[in-house]
């Protein structure tokens, strides 16, 4: 896969510079992101890896505008970034969206499913669109993550398995396209097989539209095999950045020598051999 | 939905609230069309009657009688000799005629009379007993024999001419009327109260008029609580500063003293059952704040909500359908538990004086009052209070029992 890739040159699509927050105060105070810098270029996968707590979420609630920042700066396609208000955020998460963490929290359970669909088209501007056009845009977007549509209409969310609820996560941005999506653990889920073919959906999905894909995971080598650059996450600090084959054959921090040596020896193997 | 409904009702608890909660509400709907009496006429003059049945003592007389061939002065003995005469009499039999307690029987009116009679003399020297004491047994004899008398009752009907009495009529001891035959008579299930009301069909009232008000005053406390809490909670920032300042003013002032100086204040001829259910409404919300509050801070970070942000959804619609439908049922609790203290509040306020001043229905907390001020506690006129006690709980049980049913079925950490 790696040696698919093009280079990267294009503008930036996200920046940080400084980005910090800090949960709590006095004693409580948890430094979650700690002054982190770093550029996000427009058709690039990045991931973020790092170990349990180590602020890869609180990092992408701050991108999404979830969350306020404490200190540091973000410039959204070049320009500091403006979303006081309610028209700002709606116009902003046009171009940004989100695969969550728990897909078990991540929908309301009190609407069925085509409801969170139904949305999608709605933000597109197809609230006018008859409503078998919906259904086709619907069915097209479950198919694309595996699922048929006709299984999941008029259910509600706590019905479905995990896996399902990721991919219909997925299916959700299929719909939305959106300019940037950030996915925390999109497929932490969903079996292996169809893991891959999952990722092969976003990438192909990235190459349709041109689209950023965030990565945030656990799993140092699913990101090399996906990514253009990767960010090191260590105790809400990014101790290690850069392009995938720079971070992983020639890792200089300790830490992410350590998220290596932890892949799995099968892993391992097959790591070098994409090399 | 449905489930969620049927799952409700297999907590015993929460069914059994329901029902007893329920049957007070059959009740307070059924019975003014059974009774359609007014539930504050004033029947009895004169204040607590005894429970019972009432008929006409003319109308008896005139009803045809009935020849009934019993011993009319036995029951008459059951009914009047207490049983503290039976245990004075019962000691002198062993003390002086030398019966042993064995061959008696206190429950016995009519053995035990009989053995008095045989040995009984109140001209016997009996030792030991004071003079107070020997008066009190002739006394009872006396007595006794009054008791064990059948003579007719002879009716006598003046001449209007010449003043002279006649007799009209004799009644034997063993005439009876069937009381079915009496039309004029009034059942007093609960006796009458102290302005002579009949005290089962004013409770009955009370109690529709008591839940009223509890609806009422939870429905307005609930209301603003969940208002409240919920622009609190989601906005934060100095909306919520604002909005806890408040709570906590009101918090810091013990409601129920809140309560009494705007009931006071008011003045009696505002204070209708309409307003003191606003009073005690406007006065209760703080606490539903509070947790309605607490609760949304926990939901407004969840990532249901933040995907419903992300999906461009406004602060109104994610209020209404990413944080309410979750509350809910903690809204309902709240709900019962405001009904339930509201009626409380009600009583209590009534009990100082200070319900509604209202002389056209009545409450819980009036009758509780009236039933005080009239020392009916003090008289053993238990039917005029005890009722209405007991009313009082059986609601707040009930609602206490539903509420904490639907909290072992939605709060899943109290789950057995
Ligand atoms: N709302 C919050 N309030 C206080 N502390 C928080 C909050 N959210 C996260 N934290 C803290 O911030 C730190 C980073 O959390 P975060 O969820 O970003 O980790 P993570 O890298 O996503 O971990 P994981 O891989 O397990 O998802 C943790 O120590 C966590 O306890
Ligand atoms: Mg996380």
């Amino acid at each position: 896969m790696s040696e698919e890739k093009k280079p990267v040159q294009n503008s930036s699509c996200l920046s940080g510079t400084g980005v910090t927050k800090i949960f709590g105060m006095g004693k409580e105070k948890t430094v979650a992101v700690d002054h982190v810098d770093f550029q996000f270029r427009e058709g690039e996968i990045v991931s973020i890896v790092g170990e349990s707590g180590s602020g890869k979420t609180t990092l992408s609630k701050m991108l999404l505008g979830l969350i306020s920042v404490t200190e540091g700066e973000i410039c959204f396609q070049g320009k500091p970034r403006d979303i006081k208000g309610y028209r700002k955020k709606k116009e902003y998460w046009k171009g940004i969206q989100a695969i969550f963490q728990d897909p078990f929290s991540s929908f309301n359970v009190f609407y069925k499913i085509d409801q969170v669909l139904l949305d999608c088209i709605k933000m597109r501007g197809g609230a006018r669109l008859p409503y078998e056009k919906k259904v086709e845009m619907m069915t097209e977007a479950c198919r694309f993550v595996n699922l048929k549509f006709e299984e999941l209409t008029n259910k509600y969310p706590f019905e479905l398995s995990g896996g399902q609820m990721q991919r219909l996560m997925i299916a959700r941005i299929f719909l939305l396209k959106p300019a940037i999506l950030l996915a925390d653990e999109p497929t932490s889920m969903i079996d292996a097989c169809s893991r891959a073919t999952i990722l092969d959906m976003l990438l192909k999905l990235r190459d349709e539209t041109n689209m950023t894909i965030i990565f945030i995971t656990h799993d140092i080598g699913l990101a090399f095999y996906i990514s253009d650059s990767i960010y090191i996450m260590e105790h809400g600090k990014f101790v290690e950045s850069g392009t995938a084959e720079a971070v992983i054959l020639n890792p200089k921090a300790a830490y992410t020598k350590r998220l290596i040596n932890d892949v799995p020896k099968i892993h391992e193997e097959w790591d070098l051999s994409t090399v | 939905m449905k489930n969620q409904i049927r799952q409700i009702f297999h907590s015993p608890k929460f069914t059994v609230g329901f029902i007893i909660f329920a049957a007070l509400l059959v009740l307070t709907v059924f019975y003014p069309l059974i009774v359609t009496n007014d539930p504050l006429e004033m029947v009895g003059q004169g204040n607590f009657f005894k429970p019972g049945t009432y008929i006409s003592v003319s109308e008896a007389v005139n009803t045809n009688p009935y020849t009934l061939n019993l011993n009319a002065s036995s029951s008459r003995l059951e009914q009047n000799l207490s049983m503290e005469e039976r245990m004075a009499m019962a000691d002198w039999l062993n003390q002086f005629a030398g019966i042993s307690s064995k061959e008696m029987d206190v429950t016995d009116a009519g053995g035990l009379v009989s053995l008095w009679k045989d040995h009984y003399d109140s001209a016997s020297e009996q030792k030991g007993l004071i003079a107070a004491r020997k008066k009190y047994f002739s006394r009872l004899d006396k007595k006794i024999t009054g008791l064990l008398e059948d003579t007719d009752v002879l009716l006598a009907e003046k001449n209007q001419e010449t003043g002279e009495v006649s007799v009209k009529k004799t009644i034997p001891s063993t005439s009876y009327v069937n009381v079915k035959d009496v039309g004029s008579r009034r059942v007093f299930i609960l006796g009458t109260d102290n302005f002579g009301r009949d005290v089962l069909t004013e409770l009955v009232a009370a109690i529709k008029t008591s839940l009223k008000i509890g609806f009422i005053a939870g429905l307005i406390a609930t209301t603003i609580g969940l208002s409240l809490g919920l622009i609190a909670g989601y906005l934060g920032g100095i909306i919520d500063d604002f909005i806890l300042f408040i709570t906590n003013l009101f918090t810091v002032i013990p409601s129920f003293i809140l309560l009494i100086l705007i009931s006071y204040s008011i003045g009696k001829n505002a204070r209708g059952v309409m307003m003191v259910a606003i009073i005690i409404g406007l006065t209760s919300w703080t606490w539903t704040t509070r947790s309605v509050r607490s609760q949304v801070i926990s939901l407004r970070n969840r990532d249901h909500v933040n995907l419903s942000k992300l999906s461009g959804h406004s602060l109104f619609r994610i209020i209404l359908t990413d944080i309410l439908p979750y509350i809910a049922s903690y809204v309902v609790m709240a709900l019962i538990l405001q009904i339930s203290s509201g009626i409380l509040a009600e009583a209590q306020l009534s009990m100082i004086g200070l319900g509604p001043a209202t002389t056209t229905v009545s409450t819980l907390g009036l009758m509780m009052n009236w039933a005080m001020s009239y020392s009916a506690h003090l008289n053993g006129d238990w039917w005029a209070y005890f009722p209405v006690i007991i009313s009082i709980a059986l609601i707040s049980f009930s609602l206490n029992l539903m509420n904490t049913g639907l909290d072992q079925i939605f709060n899943p950490q109290l789950r057995e």
